[in-house]
C-alpha cells in the first residue's frame, strides 16, 4: 500500500505549524469568498493566487485548495439563510434548504448541508487518494496524440453535456483557444495575433480573465438583478447538530448515490453543478416521501450538497494526474502550479511527491477543518451578507483589480480585466458559457502543442489519431460526447415511435 | 441595499429596454468578427508547412474557421427566438452603468495615483453617491480598508501594488 504511506507523509507536511495556519486562513477566506455575491471558487482562487507568489508550492497550494473548499462550505450558507446561492452549485440547496429555514429548521438545513458536503469530499478525496495514482502510471506512456486526444474529449464533453446551447458553447471555447494563442508561439518562438500591440506580447493570461468574467461580470448581473436580502436567522447549537447527525445516517442510500454521481460528473468535466442537479432529481424521483421536496425535506438538502462536493473534490483528479482540469476553479488551481514552475501531469506523482501528497492529506484535513469552521461560526459568515452592497461592491472590485495587477504587475491588465467583466456580463446575459472559455485559454497553448507534434511525428497525416487502440478509443469517446444530445434526442424519438407497452 | 431593489418580472414590462434578440444578434456578428480578425492574423505568420513543421497560423487559422461558423449557426438559431423576450430594463442597464462607469474611471486612473488612494475614492464614492452615508462613516471605512489592503498585500504577503505621488510623499 504506497499509497497510504505516501498520504502520511503528506501528512507530514500538512501538520507543519505553518500549514495549518494557512489553511485555516485559507478556510476562513473562502468561506467568506463562497458567501459574497460576485466571489466565486474560481475568480476567489485567481484574486488570491498572486498572494501565495511568495510562498513554497506547497504551502501555496493548501491554501489555494482550502479558499476552494471553503468557497463550497459557504454557498450553502446563503441558499438556505438566505435563498440566493452564492455559487451555482448550491441552486439546488436552495430548493428544500430555504423552506426548511422558513419552517425554523435553519439549523438542521446547515447541518445537513454541510454534513454532506463533508461526506462528499470524503468520499471523492478518498477516490482520488486510491485512483489518481493508477491513472497517473498509465498516463505517463502517453505520446502526444494521446494528450491530444485527452484535451478533445475534455472539450468534447463540455459541448455535449453543457445545458447551453451547443453551439453558444464551441464559439465560447474557440474564442478561449483564439485568445490562448495570442503572444508567443510556443513551438517556433514566432510572435502572432499581435498585430503590432506591445501590450499583447505576453498573450491572454487566463487569471485576468477568469477574474473579469467570472468576477466583474457576476457584479455586474448583482447589481442588474438588484438583489434584495431577507434572511432568516441562523439558529445553530451543539443539540441541533447532534440531532441531525443522528438522523442523517438514515439517508445513507441517498448520500452514496449522490458521491457516485458527485464524483463521476467531477471527473468528467461536467462540473459540480450539473452534478447538484442530477443528484436532487434522482434523489426526489427515487424517494419514498418525493412530494415534499420542495417544500423542506431534508434529504432534498443532502442530495445536492453531497454531488456538489464531491464533484468539486473529484475535479482535481484528473487536474492532478492527467494535468487536463474538471472545473473553472481546478483550471486555476493548475494555472498556479505553472506560474510556480511545476509541470502539470502524470510526471508530477512522481517528481513532486511531496506536493502531490500534501495536497491530498489537505483535502482531507482541510474538509474536516472547513466543517468545524463553518459549523461554529455561521452567525458570524451570515453576519457579511448583512453588509450593505454599496460598501461591500466596490470592496470586491478593488479586490478584483488587485489580484488582476499583481499577476504580471501591469495595470494594463487591470483594463483588460474590465473589457473582460463586460464580455462575462454580456455573455452570461446571452447564455454562453463561460467555463469553456476558461479551460480553453488555460490548455490552448498545451493542446495545440500536442496537436502539432502529434502531426510532426504523422508528417501531417490526421490519421495519427486514430493510430492505435488507445488513442482511437479516446477520440471515438469524444466523438460520442460531442454527438451526444444529437444521440439522446435520437434515442428519445424512436421510443416515443415505439409502443408503450414497454412502460 | 442601496440600488434599486424594486425590479421585478411585473415591472420588466413595462420599462422597456434593448431586445433580447438584437443583443443576440449583435453578440454573434462580434464573435464572427473576432474570427475573422483571428483568420486575418493567422494569415499574416503563415498557416502552411515551414521547415519546422505547421507553421504558427496553422492552429489558430482553424479555430478563427470554426468561430466564424458558430456565430453563423448563432445567428441563424437567432432567427427562431422570440422576439418580445427583453435582454434588460433601461433602469437596470442604468445600474449596470453606475457600477460600470465609476470602475473604469477607478481603473484608469491606478497608474497615475496609486493603487490605494484611487481605491480608497472608488469606496467613498460608492458610498457617498450610491449608499448615501454620511461622510465621516465613508471617510472611515475606505481609508481603513486601504490601510488594511496595505498592510495585508505590502507587509505580509510582499505583494507590491502600484503607488503615486501620495505614496512617494508619505515614503512609503
Amino acid at each position: 500500500m504506497e499509497e497510504i504511506l505516501n498520504l502520511f507523509h503528506g501528512f507530514a507536511v500538512v501538520l507543519q505549524p505553518y500549514n495549518l495556519l494557512v489553511m485555516l486562513f485559507g478556510i476562513v477566506l473562502g468561506v467568506m469568498i463562497g458567501v459574497l455575491p460576485g466571489l466565486g471558487g474560481a475568480n476567489g482562487v485567481a484574486i488570491l493566487l498572486p498572494l501565495t507568489f511568495s510562498m513554497s508550492p506547497t504551502s501555496a497550494i493548501i491554501m489555494l485548495s482550502c479558499i476552494y473548499w471553503g468557497a463550497l462550505f459557504g454557498g450553502a450558507i446563503t441558499s438556505v439563510l438566505f435563498n440566493i446561492p452564492g455559487e451555482p452549485w448550491s441552486v439546488a440547496t436552495t430548493f428544500d434548504g430555504h423552506p426548511m429555514a422558513q419552517n425554523g429548521r435553519a439549523g438542521e438545513a446547515l447541518t445537513a448541508a454541510f454534513t454532506s458536503s463533508f461526506v462528499g469530499a470524503l468520499f471523492a478525496v478518498v477516490v482520488i487518494t486510491f485512483v489518481a495514482p493508477l491513472v497517473a502510471l498509465f498516463a505517463l506512456q502517453f505520446g502526444p496524440a494521446e494528450k491530444f486526444a485527452i484535451f478533445f474529449l475534455a472539450f468534447c464533453s463540455f459541448i455535449g453535456m453543457g445545458k447551453e446551447p451547443p453551439f453558444k458553447t464551441i464559439t465560447s471555447m474557440m474564442i478561449g483557444f483564439a485568445l490562448a494563442a495570442v503572444g508567443l508561439d510556443s513551438v517556433t518562438g514566432q510572435l502572432r495575433l499581435t498585430f503590432g500591440f506591445t501590450e499583447l506580447l505576453n498573450g491572454f493570461d487566463f487569471l485576468i480573465a477568469v477574474i473579469g468574467l467570472f468576477g466583474i461580470g457576476e457584479i455586474l448581473l448583482t447589481v442588474e438583478e438588484g438583489l434584495s436580502l431577507k434572511g432568516r436567522a441562523a439558529g445553530i447549537n451543539l443539540k441541533v447538530v447532534l440531532q441531525t447527525w443522528a438522523e442523517l445516517p438514515r439517508y445513507w442510500i441517498t448520500s452514496l448515490r449522490s458521491c457516485l454521481i458527485g464524483c463521476w460528473m467531477g471527473i468528467s468535466p461536467a462540473g459540480a453543478t450539473p452534478a447538484s442537479f442530477m443528484s436532487y432529481g434522482i434523489a426526489k424521483r427515487a424517494s419514498r416521501r418525493s412530494d415534499n421536496f420542495g417544500k423542506g425535506e431534508i434529504e432534498g438538502v443532502i442530495a445536492p450538497e453531497t454531488a456538489a462536493h464531491a464533484a468539486g473534490t473529484s475535479a482535481l483528479l484528473p487536474m492532478l494526474s492527467l494535468g487536463v482540469p474538471g472545473s473553472p476553479t481546478a483550471a486555476v488551481l493548475l494555472g498556479g502550479l505553472l506560474i510556480w514552475g511545476l509541470q502539470p501531469g502524470p510526471l508530477l506523482f512522481v517528481e513532486q511527491k511531496e506536493f502531490v501528497w500534501g495536497l491530498i492529506a489537505s483535502m482531507y484535513l482541510g474538509n474536516l477543518v472547513g466543517l468545524a469552521v463553518v459549523l461554529t461560526c455561521v452567525p458570524l459568515f451570515a453576519a457579511i451578507l448583512r453588509i450593505p452592497f454599496s460598501i461591500i461592491a466596490p470592496i470586491i472590485l478593488v479586490f478584483c483589480a488587485i489580484g488582476a495587477y499583481s499577476v504580471h504587475n501591469s495595470t494594463f491588465d487591470v483594463i483588460v480585466m474590465l473589457f473582460f467583466g463586460v464580455v462575462g456580463y454580456v455573455m452570461k446575459k446571452c447564455n454562453y458559457p463561460l467555463a469553456p472559455l476558461v479551460l480553453a485559454i488555460v490548455l490552448g497553448d498545451r493542446a495545440e502543442e500536442a496537436f502539432r507534434q502529434s502531426l510532426l511525428g504523422s508528417q501531417g497525416s490526421i490519421s495519427v489519431f486514430w493510430s492505435n487502440g488507445l488513442v482511437g478509443g479516446i477520440m471515438a469517446l469524444g466523438l460520442i460526447a460531442l454527438c451526444w444530445p444529437l444521440i439522446h434526442e435520437g434515442s428519445a424519438r424512436l421510443r416515443a415511435r415505439l409502443p408503450r407497452r414497454v412502460l | 441595499m442601496a440600488l434599486d431593489s424594486s425590479t421585478s418580472d411585473a415591472s420588466r414590462a413595462r420599462d422597456g429596454g434593448p431586445g433580447q434578440r438584437a443583443v443576440e444578434i449583435g453578440v454573434s456578428l462580434f464573435t464572427a468578427l473576432f474570427g475573422a480578425i483571428v483568420l486575418v492574423g493567422s494569415l499574416q505568420v503563415g498557416i502552411d508547412w515551414g521547415a519546422e513543421g505547421p507553421r504558427p497560423g496553422f492552429f489558430p487559422f482553424y479555430i478563427g474557421l470554426v468561430i466564424i461558423a458558430s456565430s453563423a449557426v448563432n445567428l441563424v438559431q437567432m432567427g427562431l427566438t422570440d422576439r418580445r423576450s427583453g435582454f434588460a430594463e433601461w433602469s437596470q442597464l442604468r445600474q449596470v452603468l453606475l457600477v460600470l462607469v465609476p470602475t473604469a474611471i477607478y481603473v484608469v486612473s491606478i497608474p497615475y495615483v496609486g493603487m490605494y488612494l484611487s481605491s480608497a475614492a472608488l469606496i467613498a464614492g460608492f458610498m457617498l453617491w450610491l449608499g448615501r452615508y454620511h461622510w465621516s462613516l465613508t471617510a472611515a471605512i475606505s481609508i481603513g480598508a486601504s490601510i488594511a489592503i496595505y498592510l495585508m498585500f505590502e507587509k505580509w504577503f510582499l505583494v507590491p501594488l502600484p503607488k503615486g505621488p501620495l505614496e512617494e510623499l508619505l515614503h512609503l
